[in-house]
């Protein structure tokens, strides 16, 4: 019963909390360059809009894989809030991307093509991370269950703060800011024109923004996480590492892929995969 | 026990007849029909000793120990002849073949080879085994019928030699069945080196230069690992207290004592790192690929490397706790990461689908190595997932070569339009290998969540960490290239034959039925066959009914997404791709800067600056080796 409520807010609420977040980050950043920026319902109208446009596409298929992106992004937070195996959640954000990159391959264009591969590139640097959170959280809780593990006695930030900060890396990554927004931005100045979504418009445009909506909540999911046993803690490490990511796209020039990999990888070790051999040895 | 020497005997037999018989249609049926009797075989031999636990049987027939042993010195003395057409640098190959038949040979005249009561036995891994030999392999075998026809009409400056391909093909399949039966490892022995010699054979079918080169490769390695086996029947028959050859006494043993018998068991499971393919033996499978692609097919999903990781399985239980247990894991987690990477930088599809079977060996391997009742249990599955997936792709590939003339991940764009029954094949066979809800990626979490339990240091669960993301990039930029769709894209000419079709479709439904029927396959013969052997309650805990039930509604999910395309709507406006210019004949070339036509081509990213596929080749090996010799510095610890 709890899960059912769990899922359906997650269903109903969470692309409304998205579409606000969207909204904040739009005004905030808008300031932190001395203009005043949209209303905060401006991310709403916008979809909405997009919503009532005649749909253009280059083939039959390509909006086919958007949907099946925005489907398993729905059903990846409905794993992760109904309290599911946190790895299950993982692969199932997996395949949510794949859906997207295959979405991007399919019109066969060059920027769209580019926009694919650099998604794969941008998944291949964060997977590490997101696997190396859930056995982390595995090894101090005991438990892969997401319900167990916000039930811990203890901030987990306590015990896993290089995985924290781990995550805090690759999450510029997944929120697509600068300056790992190499597949696609928010911003239409960067040299891919639009890249992975330059071939979608009207509602398949805006199902992928209703999917990175979706996605960002369930971001601020895993920051959640970290700090589950203190709800106040937790809503306010949300909101501090969301205005950092904001501060962190208005201050950075976009990176190369190369150094996206690298570093990710390297933060992932050095960070992540040091914290777990602290935590195997001190927690037997 | 007479099905169980109608599997053994029934495929060497028909060997004989295909030997004789020249290729034309009465063969072809042969074929066909003997392909059938195994399959139906193997799955009498299930339905009639499953959840029967384990059972040996007493074969009896006069010298027999004396006729495999006539055996062995034949093969040794064939190799030998067949060392004729070696070059300088591998001088080896006689060497170990003369090392290996005396090894051999010392302990069968000093009269000290003990005798084994019970030649045959039969349990619930070795049912599987036999399933996935029977099906997976006969089904291969039904393919080469009409592969190896257009294979010739392809090259026809080669030599027709189908008599002996098809001689080679159904003896190897009775090589495989005496692996996973024979409890005598003087047998197990033969056999092992008939999947040897059978493989170096098959390699070296194209009879080019290359294909010779690398069918040396091939045998000097499994000879090295050969000699590995041979060293630990020596063990065992002159340095143990009480002789045996009993493999199931010897795993008693190994249950009760590990210390007793973990340095000939260390030394057979070198055999079976060789003949895996793991690193640093790795080249002599990606040499394999120069041969027919059911020769592949074979090789990867139902024969040879699966004969490296049953005999590694199962000393699986020994291993559990132990130091050697644990390097040994090692190498395969190393195995896994490595080639992984090196899979990225590859664009030769059969080189892609190569790499990622040694990388899901090695995890196999680790899993074995570590030895608990979960990684037992997610390396069986991983074991019959990886048959069936691989399988699916070898062919698929084989027969898109033949169609389209190359197996060139970047020549595969628009398969989706130009061959979507192929292309289907091929996407159900690349998400079975890495996507969820499919088998490998059930198999990869077991596996994850068994390694954080490993009583030293997360680190195998780290390696699997990083190994699987490049996984996720190689299959999905190959996934891109197949249903990336082109302006100019039509539908291509010519059928894929029958024999290859009802092949392809089998696996491609096999893909799908084991993800949706894991639970049964766990059910039925693997949670038994782990819970016997750890008095366990249930091996498969990590997995809920829970998450059970969620694997199946996501796989529901995937099956049923494709229904969107009949609500989809028909009022799109379709515009060719934008190409920053005036385009030119549906988007596939543009009016560019300076009124030049330019053509927009496409290429996938490999990456081949960023990972070099020979640095991480040196750098694996050499990291292998170290781990190999920690391995067995540590034997007696």
């Amino acid at each position: 019963m709890k899960s059912a409520i769990a899922i359906l807010a997650w269903v109903i609420l969470a692309p409304i909390a998205g579409g606000l977040l969207a909204g904040v980050d739009r005004i905030i950043t808008a300031r932190m360059q001395s203009r005043v920026g949209p209303p905060l319902l401006q991310p709403f109208y916008d979809v909405l809009k997009l919503f009532g446009k005649q749909g253009i596409v280059v083939n039959a298929f390509q909006n086919f894989y958007m949907i099946c992106f925005l489907v398993f992004v729905v059903v990846t937070g409905c794993l992760f809030f109904s309290g599911g195996d946190l790895l299950l959640t993982i692969f199932a954000l997996a395949v949510a991307g794949v859906f997207f990159a295959l979405g991007a391959f399919s019109p066969n264009s060059p920027y769209s093509n580019i926009g694919a591969e650099r998604e794969l590139l941008q998944m291949m640097a964060y997977e590490p991370v997101l696997i190396i959170m859930a056995i982390g959280m595995y090894m101090v809780t005991k438990s892969w269950h997401v319900d167990e593990i916000a039930g811990f006695h203890n901030l987990l930030v306590g015990y896993l703060p290089g995985v924290f900060v781990a995550l805090l890396f690759v999450l510029t990554i997944k929120l697509r800011k600068s300056p790992f927004d190499l597949s696609t931005s928010h911003h239409g100045h960067q040299e891919l024109v639009k890249g992975a979504t330059t071939e979608f418009a009207g509602p398949a445009l805006g199902v992928i923004e209703l999917a990175h909506w979706y996605e960002n909540v369930l971001l601020m999911g895993f920051v959640y996480l970290f700090f589950a046993s203190n709800w106040i803690a937790a809503i306010s490490a949300v909101i501090v590492t969301y205005f950092l990511e904001i501060f962190i796209d208005n201050t950075f020039a976009r990176l190369t892929w190369r150094f996206t990999v690298k570093s990710s990888w390297i933060v992932a070790g050095v960070f992540g995969v040091v914290n777990l051999f602290v935590v195997a040895f001190l927690i037997k | 026990m007479g099905i169980l020497l109608f599997l053994l005997l029934f495929p060497a037999a028909m060997s004989l007849v295909f030997a004789v018989l020249p290729p034309n249609a009465f063969r072809n049926t042969l074929v066909r029909v003997s392909a059938l009797l195994i399959a139906a075989g193997s799955v009498w031999l299930a339905v009639a000793f499953n959840g029967q636990g384990y059972q040996s049987f007493k074969v009896e027939f006069p010298h027999l120990d004396m006729i495999f042993f006539g055996g062995e010195m034949l093969l040794s003395l064939f190799l030998l002849y067949k060392c004729i057409g070696i070059k300088k640098h591998e001088w080896y190959i006689p060497v170990l073949i003369l090392v290996q038949a005396g090894i051999m040979a010392y302990c069968e005249l000093s009269g000290a080879m003990p005798e084994v009561e019970n030649a045959l036995y039969i349990d619930s891994f070795s049912i599987i085994m036999a399933l996935i030999i029977g099906i997976v392999g006969s089904l291969i075998s039904l393919y080469a019928v009409s592969y190896m026809r257009d294979y010739h009409h392809h090259n026809p400056q080669m030599k027709d030699r189908q008599r002996s391909f098809f001689f080679i093909v159904f003896f190897f399949l009775s090589a495989m069945f005496g692996v996973v039966f024979a409890n005598n490892l003087a047998w197990l022995y033969l056999f092992w080196e008939i999947t040897t010699l059978s493989s170096f054979i098959l390699i070296g079918y194209p009879k080019t230069e290359e294909a010779t080169r690398n069918a040396y490769r091939a045998l000097g390695l499994n000879l090295l690992g050969g000699l590995g086996f041979a060293c630990g029947i020596l063990y065992l028959v002159k340095f143990l207290g009480q002789p045996t050859i009993d493999l199931n006494q010897i795993l008693t043993m190994g249950r009760l004592d590990s210390g007793l018998v973990m340095i000939p068991i260390v030394l057979i499971c070198f055999a079976g790192i060789a003949k895996s393919a793991q690193l640093p033996f790795s080249s002599w499978l990606l040499g394999a690929m120069v041969a027919p692609t059911p020769v592949s097919a074979l090789l990867h999903s139902s024969t040879m490397v699966k004969a490296g990781i049953f005999i590694i399985i199962k000393f699986a239980p020994v291993l559990q706790g132990t130091w050697a247990g644990y390097f040994l894991a090692l190498v395969g987690a190393v195995t896994f990461l490595i080639t992984s990477i090196i899979a990225v930088t590859q664009s030769n599809a059969k080189r892609v689908l190569a790499y990622s079977t040694i990388a899901n060996l090695g995890l196999i391997v680790a899993c074995a190595g570590v030895g608990t009742p979960q990684t037992l249990w997610a390396a069986v599955l991983l074991t019959i997932f990886h048959a069936v997936s691989k399988g699916l792709l070898f062919l698929g590939v084989g027969s898109i070569e033949h169609k389209i003339g190359s197996r060139d991940i970047e020549d595969m764009g628009g398969l989706i339009v130009n061959r979507p029954g192929l292309a289907v094949v091929m996407i159900v066979g690349i998400l079975g290998m890495f996507l969820a809800p499919f088998g490998m990626l059930i198999s990869k979490w077991a596996c994850l969540e068994a390694f954080v339990n490993v009583k030293y240091t997360p680190l195998l669960a780290v390696l699997l960490a990083y190994g699987s993301a490049p996984t996720m990039f190689f299959w999905t930029k190959w996934l891109g290239k197949i249903v990336s769709v082109s302006g100019d894209a039509k539908k291509g000419e010519g059928a894929v034959p029958g024999d290859e079709w009802t092949a392809l479709w089998f696996l491609a439904a096999a893909t799908v039925a084991t993800a949706a029927l894991f639970p049964l396959i766990s059910w039925a013969s693997v949670s038994p066959y782990v819970s016997g052997l750890y008095h366990v309650e249930d091996a498969a805990a990590g997995l809920t009914q829970g998450n059970i039930i969620i694997m199946s509604i996501l796989l529901g999910l995937m099956l049923l997404m494709p229904l969107a395309f009949l609500a989809y709507p028909k009022k799109n406006k379709y515009v060719s791709r934008y190409l920053a210019g005036a385009n030119l004949d549906q988007g596939d070339s543009f009016t560019g800067a300076m009124g030049a036509t330019q053509h927009a081509t496409l290429r996938n990213y490999y990456l081949s600056g960023f990972f070099s596929e020979k640095k991480l080749t040196v750098a694996g090996i050499v990291l292998s080796i170290c781990l190999i010799v920690t391995m067995f510095s540590v034997v007696k610890i």
